[in-house]
């Protein structure tokens, strides 16, 4: 028997969902029209009148939002609502060292408490768990989105953050907690730090972990399972779009997850193209959110590529099932759970040496830790007969991509034209994360 | 009072000082001294040579960073306490040493000290004065 945060929304028939969608897509498109001029500008110049939308295929006629509409609007031209209504402001990295900003409305932080509780139910959490939730607390969304939806349902819940392992495990261990929120490659390195201290997770009350906020994989899965003798299960969010809680795997089904659709209509689309892809196959995941107030989006393109499905799922649940995120449809990294993109990479290095850089970035996870190596390629700008001004230089590249990016990294000074030239776009990274 | 040296970027990698040394080699450069830095993931190979131009060109048509600096050369005698002779007026001077290397002449009973100074005008006016003598640049080239 599953159990159900709100049965009523979670098991709502197909018609009736869609029923619901199209009127909450009409007042959303409404609100954006009038509120937001971004919107307005758009809708005008394409000559489509709001009260045209009447059936949720309309949907694909509206132009897209992209993060670069959001960068445009920094900090908070796309805001629809004074910022009298705004109670809380969230922020993730952005291009250009510029975060992405997102405001919350009373009934956004209560939607977004509900929409994680759902979430957490939906991974089997209920009263009287302990949750510890090292997502990071801060202008992240994923400590406090996690934190708020616990709370929600009423579990008990350690804000622990992320960092100090060794205390992490000891009061993974003295509190007895029986749920886990944290990124997944935090999650074995927890393993392998408390296989080092001679803690056995065997003897952990943990039942089940809840991970995301960067791209795994099932071999992954398997590991996490094995390594914290626990059930792990994906779930996805984004800031943008309103942080974690946007999609929960399910415990009974373990097999893709549900977006919730009483609040964003998803699309899959070719990111070529911008059409609509079918049923089942890969594409960019597009997500309308239909009741948020603070900043509605209308067709955000997300960038991470996945399927969806609108199978009947074991739990009951009515809400299509997005695939696990296999990758990103522009040149993103999610390094240690922090969005990098290599342009903002690049703007550090032509601020520091004062010309286009020849660099590459490699990524890599070595003991479950993601690691990020910049090669610099060392030109008669930035070369120097003394080893002091060298090292000088790459520290102070390590300083600004740490203190722009939140990543730590290690820079490699490389001879020149080391790093491979290609026709048109360079190739400026190389994951070698198995995943 | 002046000498030139070049400096090499090579990526501390097998192979590369061969390189460096062939290419030289085949540009007909005759390397007079050189001294290695290293760290754990690049060197900088610094020499004094006969023909920093074609030197330079031979290296940079092969694709490696090269520059040129301005060294101090002073000549002491071959004998205990030389170099400790100089490193005391310069410590006495409050002079820095970013770096040095050395070589012995290859007849005469001198040797030759190659510093590399932050404040190089300041520095030759106090050897000078205290009476070092510091080789010009073409005969260092030409030995």
């Amino acid at each position: 028997m599953t159990t159900y945060f709100n049965e009523e929304f979670e098991t709502l028939p197909r018609t009736a969902l869609e029923a619901l969608q199209l009127m909450r897509l009409k007042s959303a498109v409404e609100r954006v029209y009038n509120n937001v001029p971004f919107y307005r500008t758009a809708y005008d110049s394409a000559r489509i009148r709001p009260d045209s939308v009447t059936s949720l295929e309309d949907l694909q006629r509206l132009p897209f939002t992209t993060k670069q509409n959001m960068r445009d609007s920094y900090p908070y031209g796309l805001f629809a609502v004074p910022m009298e209504e705004i109670v809380r402001i969230h922020a993730s990295s952005g291009t250009t060292g510029k975060p992405t900003v997102v405001g919350y409305t009373r009934k956004d932080i209560s939607n977004w408490a509900d929409l994680m509780a759902r979430s957490l139910v939906t991974a089997s959490v209920h009263k009287g768990d302990i949750i510890h939730n090292a997502y990071g607390y801060g202008l992240f969304t994923g400590g406090l989105g996690a934190h708020y939806g616990a709370e929600q349902l009423g579990a008990s819940v350690i804000p622990i953050s992320g960092g100090n392992t060794k205390r992490q495990i000891m009061i993974m261990e003295d509190f007895s907690s029986t749920v886990l929120t944290c990124t997944p490659s935090y999650s074995l390195f927890l393993a392998e730090e408390a296989k080092a201290g001679g803690v056995d997770f065997r003897n952990l009350k943990l039942r089940v972990g809840i991970f995301g906020a960067e791209p795994w994989s099932e071999s992954m899965r398997s590991e996490i399972e094995a390594k914290l003798n626990l059930t792990a299960l994906d779930i996805y969010g984004l800031s943008e779009i309103m942080g974690p809680g946007v999609a929960q795997e399910c415990f009974e089904g373990k097999c893709g997850l549900h977006i919730w659709e009483d609040h964003f209509i998803p699309e899959i689309i070719n990111p070529e193209t911008g059409e609509r892809v079918a049923e089942g196959e890969k594409g960019e995941l597009v997500i309308t959110t239909i009741t948020k107030q603070g900043i509605p989006l209308i067709r955000y393109r997300t960038r991470d590529i996945t399927s969806i499905t609108y199978e009947p799922c074991v739990c009951g649940r009515t809400h299509a099932r997005i695939a696990r995120m296999s990758g990103r449809s522009d040149d993103m990294m999610i390094i240690r759970g922090v969005n990098v993109f290599p342009s903002q990479i690049e703007s550090i290095l032509v601020r520091i040496e004062g010309v286009e850089p020849h660099y590459l970035l490699i990524v890599d996870r070595k003991e479950n830790l993601d690691t990020l190596e910049v090669q610099v390629e060392v030109d008669e700008q930035i070369f120097s007969d003394e080893i002091k001004v060298l090292q000088g230089l790459s520290k102070r590249i390590e300083k600004e991509i740490k203190d722009m990016l939140g990543v730590t990294c290690t820079v490699k000074l490389v001879e020149p034209k080391t790093i491979q030239r290609s026709e048109g776009k360079a190739q400026r990274v190389i994951d070698k994360r198995a995943l | 009072m002046m000498v030139e040296q070049i400096s090499i970027f090579i990526e501390n990698k097998s192979g590369r000082l061969a390189e460096v040394s062939r290419i030289l080699g085949d540009a007909g450069v005759n390397i007079r001294a050189l001294s290695l830095a290293d760290t754990s993931d690049f060197g900088i190979l610094r020499l004094i040579v006969n023909d920093r131009d074609k030197a330079m060109a031979a290296l940079k048509g092969k694709g490696f960073t090269v520059n040129k600096t301005v060294v101090v050369a002073v000549e002491v005698p071959d004998q205990p306490g030389g170099l400790a002779s100089i490193l005391q007026v310069l410590d006495s001077e409050t002079i820095n040493v970013e770096y040095m290397y050395a070589f012995v002449e290859r007849c005469g009973s001198n040797a030759v000290i190659i510093f590399r100074f932050d404040e190089t005008e300041k520095a030759i006016a106090v050897l000078a004065a205290k009476g070092f003598n510091m080789l010009e640049g073409e005969r260092l080239y030409g030995i």
